[in-house]
């Protein structure tokens, strides 16, 4: 069922939350992967909040919804909404990157609860979901996996190898998701190592791909649905986002992937989190 | 060092390591015109994008594909020309290990591979940035030269000490703003031959990398409680000096290794298998990263956590000095 206009506008109220908590976490931890927590952020959101079938009081259930973030990197934006659902308590992220912190850069499994897999190394992410969906297939057990990677990230020859394997196995129960920002560290994919066409690829493969706007909770809702309901191969949700979304200074610039933010910048990047969201929410 | 090359760097006690390798590197591309610069998305935090910056012609940036990206340089080293590749060293010493060693060590190809936040330096990324298996690994390949300098000083001296040394190198480098352990380039680098840093005669401390600096550190606090400390740098920890660590053992009889690595397969068993198969006897204690995964933390917290700082060095030789060995031949009583 496609989302309501007032669903749609609690996942926004969400997603200002979570943007601002991104920028709190980047401020307090000295610098973070600030650039893809944001562009990730919507789908993630949507997912969280509307989709998932998890319980954070039981984050060991054995029937949750399986989710990988397969670039790890955007572990920052990633423990800010499994903190805010309650998998532990938010005031641990004031120590996000900290000596003796649970929290390094990348969350790891075995100290974050919530955190299916321990991410951080591009291009690990799909194979462990392959073999999650791949394991539930065997056991007969109906919980989703959802594996969020990075643009860049499908640079790594095992995204691929591992999407061949899902299609051979006809592994319905997966959903790829493509953070598609269109950029990676060193500049613009396309200039770097052409990517596209993205749809083409997968469904050579023989994936069912869908393309959409990550920003748009709609199109994000439509697409999780269809690849919920498509049956006898694997969907990937290729979503156009903006590296940086929110915050005017650091949208669609690679030099924020990673970056720091004195108080001043912070205070910008709060004030344009709240600028854009009056927009969009008026 | 390579005859007639010098290299210079302005402010180098501020810049890193990889700043350090970045400049020189872009210095040897006058002179060695077949040199070609790899990275794999990584040109700003390896600095290998300093040498694109002058030559981009002779610059290959692959995005984020490892694997490929050492198969590449194999490639361009049998067309002829010399790869000099850089990412990270988990990257380079696990994720692409078999290209490592299958494409470039078995075919003994000339390659360089300069691979930064090794160890713990990347301390708050976590575990899948950390690597503290590197020096294990790469110094069982065959055909691999594993150079661990102290500081940027000496990585600039390595780069440029690489470039005349046959088949492939490894050049293991950090992240941070570590001080340096030189003042100077001049103090006669040459791969394999490990540097003595300061001489002493109760108790000889074995460092490479950062735990040069800390160990010279210790040995002047343990020079202030009346004991002699030999410091030598291992920068070289494959071919290793084995007649330092002979001498070592001869002169001193007592041994403690440095490094940021797991205590597994560095720079402590290198010297290990020295010493055992020397067959004299000698107190030994290897310190690092105690066969776990690190925590997550600021490198220098974690070089104090792990007792590999300075305090931790000293408070091990201490200990080590309390030891008993056995210089007899007599078994019986340890049965
Ligand atoms: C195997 C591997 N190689 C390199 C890196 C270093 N790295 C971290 S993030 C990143 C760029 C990722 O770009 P992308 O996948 O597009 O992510 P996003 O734009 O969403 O941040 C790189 C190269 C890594 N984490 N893993
Ligand atoms: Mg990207």
């Amino acid at each position: 069922m496609p989302l309501g206009d007032e669903e749609i506008k609690e996942l926004h109220k969400k997603s200002w939350q979570i943007r601002k908590m991104i920028v709190e976490i980047t401020f307090t931890a000295g610098g973070g992967h600030i650039g893809g927590s944001l562009s990730q952020t919507d789908v993630l959101v949507a997912l969280y909040y509307k989709y998932l079938n998890i319980d954070p009081k039981r984050p060991d259930w054995k029937d949750r919804d399986r989710m990988i973030l397969s670039k790890g990197h955007g572990g920052l934006g990633w423990a800010a909404i499994l903190g805010d659902k309650g998998y532990f308590d938010r005031e641990q992220l004031k120590d996000f990157n900290k000596t003796g912190s649970p929290f390094g850069m990348h969350l790891d499994r075995l100290k974050v609860p919530g955190c299916d897999a321990s991410t951080g190394s591009l291009g690990h992410g799909l194979a462990i979901g392959v073999g999650l969906a791949l394991g539930a297939k065997k056991m007969g057990k109906s919980w989703r996996t959802y594996v969020m990677m990075g643009d860049g990230e499908l640079c790594e020859g095992s995204v691929w190898e591992a999407s061949i394997i899902a299609a051979h196995h006809g592994l319905d129960n997966l959903t790829g998701l493509v953070d598609r920002n269109k950029l990676m560290i060193d500049g613009p994919t396309e200039d770097i190592t052409t990517l596209e066409p993205i749809e083409e690829k997968f469904n050579i493969f023989g994936w069912e791909t869908i393309r959409i706007d990550g920003h748009d909770f709609a199109q994000i809702g439509d697409a999780i649905e269809k690849a919920q309901e498509t049956k006898g191969k694997p969907t990937v949700i290729i979503c156009d986002t903006i590296k940086g979304k929110g915050v005017d200074f650091m949208e669609n610039e690679f030099r924020w992937h990673y970056g720091g933010l004195d108080s001043d910048l912070r205070d910008k990047a709060l004030e344009s989190i709240d600028r854009y969201y009056s927009g969009i929410l008026a | 060092m390579a005859e007639g090359m010098t290299w210079t760097v302005e402010d180098g006690d501020r810049l890193t390591q990889a700043e350090i390798y970045g400049d020189v590197l872009s210095q040897l591309g006058e002179k060695y015109t077949d040199i070609i610069a790899m990275t794999a998305d990584l040109a700003k935090s390896t600095k290998i994008g300093r040498f694109e910056k002058k030559f981009p012609d002779r610059f290959i940036n692959v995005g984020i594909a490892e694997n490929s990206m050492f198969g590449i340089a194999a490639g361009l080293a049998l067309a002829g020309l010399r790869p000099v590749v850089s990412t990270f060293a988990v990257f380079t010493s696990l994720r692409s290990a078999e290209q490592v060693r299958t494409d470039i060590c078995y075919q003994n190809l000339n390659v360089k591979i300069i691979a930064t936040h090794a160890g713990i330096s990347f301390g708050q990324a976590g575990t899948t940035h950390h690597c503290t298996e590197d020096i294990a690994v790469m110094r069982s390949f065959a055909n691999m030269t594993v150079i661990v300098p102290a500081d940027g000083i000496e990585t600039g001296n390595a780069v440029v000490a690489s470039m005349e040394w046959p088949g492939p190198v490894y050049i293991r480098i950090g992240r941070g703003f570590e001080p340096p352990a030189y003042k100077n380039k001049d103090y006669g680098f040459e791969i394999g031959k490990a540097v003595k840093m300061r001489d002493g005669t109760d108790l000889t401390i074995i460092a490479c990398g950062v735990g040069v600096l800390q160990a010279m550190r210790a040995a002047e606090v343990l020079e202030k409680q009346g004991l002699s400390v030999r410091v030598i740098n291992m920068h070289t920890v494959k071919p290793i000096d084995r007649d330092v660590i002979i001498e070592a053992v001869k002169e001193t009889r007592r041994i403690i290794t440095v490094e940021e690595h797991n205590i597994v397969g560095g720079l402590g068993s290198a010297v290990a298998e020295v010493i055992i198969e020397s067959g004299k006897a000698c107190a030994f204690k290897k310190l690092g990263i105690p066969d776990i995964y690190a925590i997550v933390g600021y490198p220098e917290d974690l070089y104090h956590y792990y007792k590999i700082d300075a305090d931790g060095i000293a408070e091990a030789a201490s200990e080590l000095m309390g030891k008993e060995i056995e210089e007899d031949e007599d078994w019986e009583d340890e049965t």
